[in-house]
């Protein structure tokens, strides 16, 4: 119920934007953020976009994952 | 950008595992709150991997599960009545109520309609002007700012035959209701995406007032393996506290638009909890400022509270203290295409996730 999938943003238009993930596109509401722009990814949800993806924290688990010294 | 593949690379999860089978030099149960948990950590075949001296166990994350029988009943009812349509989730139509459930009520001709969100009952309210569109609102913090955002779009179109039933519930106060009623538990694992909107510090009384340790943690392998670890290192280190592992999509401040959105169209109630029944201020109804949108005003129907379940176990595996196995219906008398309960339904409910997974370990 709460699956979310992180998509990419495509175009925007108005409040709703449409979003891509693999082969497929949804439409996505943009009411519950702000700042949006095409190329970021956020995840979707029931409909709409509930949160940016941030790339840089992305990045930082998996380095810290792979920055762990053997026990 | 890196999302998906690279969270579930092998190497990384091996080395996870590596680091959790050297630290847990103890006994812990973990307890995952999210049903989007539960099916990850089955379909992976996580306990599987893990040492046997850690348990993870399934709490009340499943909305669909914790719904209460009269809640199907009212809408079925609703769904009877002439022009009147319930537009659900997909995952709500085959949940059993006292006498059906609303595929089969749908299938007897009721107005019946399945939705993906609420901007799709507020499409048909407005080509369907001489129906009244009732849009089942159920979830958690996840789905409860999309739905109040549907309501105000309700009004801004002035719409008059839209119109909501909700059951919409929100998490701490059954995680509370979870410890206060004694499951044992080491830490939890928080639900990723509430906490997107919530933000982190919505569960900083677990440390706080139970001594109990939670990281927040995302949905693929890797992810829930560096969240064990982290727990395991919380319980290790005795400094219960809340961590994020979710980092990329969680902040501590939670997305602030959406939960302003949620205070500005609903109120705190008390709200029945499968497992656990009444919790106060758990639910989230309209305030009174659009009660006009109130699917529960809109005609009187009656319908008798009955929470029977027969030989049912769903409200004990959603309180932690039973397991699906447990069940002396799991897999013969209840199955995912002929479930007896509200767990083997969705494919997030503990039941249904253990069935479909069960050669996975």
């Amino acid at each position: 119920m709460c699956l979310s999938i992180p998509v990419k943003i495509v175009s925007i238009e108005g409040e709703y934007a449409t979003v891509s993930f693999g082969e497929n596109s949804y439409r996505a509401g943009l009411h519950l953020l702000d700042g949006i722009r095409v190329g970021d990814y956020v995840l979707l949800h029931a409909g709409f976009a509930i949160q940016k993806i941030d790339h840089e924290e992305a990045e930082k688990t998996l380095r810290i994952i792979d920055e762990m010294q053997d026990p | 950008m890196r999302l998906i593949g690279e969270y579930r690379e092998r190497k990384r999860a091996e080395k996870l595992l590596h680091h959790i089978r050297s630290e847990a030099t103890g006994d812990y149960t973990f307890m995952e709150v999210c049903g989007g948990h539960t099916h990850a950590i089955r379909g992976f075949g996580i306990p599987g991997l893990l040492p046997d001296n850690i348990r993870l166990i399934s709490g009340p994350g499943c909305p669909v599960c914790v719904t209460s029988r009269s809640f199907i009943d009212q809408a079925i009812s609703l769904a009877g009545i002439p022009d009147h349509v319930v537009a659900s989730f997909g995952d709500l139509l085959r949940v059993p109520g006292s006498h059906g459930t609303l595929e089969k009520a749908k299938a007897s001709g009721s107005g019946v309609a399945m939705v993906y969100s609420v901007n799709e009952a507020i499409t048909m309210a407005e080509k369907n002007k001489n129906k009244k569109i009732i849009f089942l609102a159920i979830g958690f913090e996840t789905t409860i700012p999309g739905n109040a955002s549907g309501v105000l779009e309700a009004e801004r179109r002035n719409l008059k035959n839209f119109f909501v039933l909700s059951s919409q519930k929100i998490m701490p106060p059954a995680m509370k209701a979870v410890v206060k009623g004694g499951t044992r538990v080491n830490g939890f694992i928080c639900p990723g995406h509430v906490s997107v909107i919530t933000g982190s510090r919505i569960f900083e009384f677990l440390p706080g007032q139970f001594g109990i340790g939670c990281v927040i943690s995302g949905f693929e392998p890797v992810d829930i393996l560096f969240s064990v670890l982290m727990l395991v290192r919380q319980v290790n280190r005795r400094e219960p506290t809340v961590e994020v592992q979710y980092s990329r999509a969680v902040k501590p401040e939670g997305n602030i638009k959406a939960i302003k959105l949620m205070e500005q169209v609903f109120r705190l109630t008390d709200e029945w909890w499968r497992g656990f029944g009444i919790i106060p201020e758990s639910g989230l109804q309209l305030k009174q400022r659009y009660e006009f949108f109130d699917a529960r005003k809109l005609v009187p129907v009656n319908v008798e509270e009955s929470e029977d379940e027969g030989a049912c176990i769903c409200g004990e595996i959603l309180r932690g203290v039973s397991t699906p196995g447990m069940c002396p219906l799991f897999g013969t008398g209840c199955t995912p295409s002929d479930p007896a309960g509200a767990c083997m339904v969705s494919a997030e409910g503990a039941c249904f996730a253990y069935f479909k997974y069960r050669d996975h370990g």
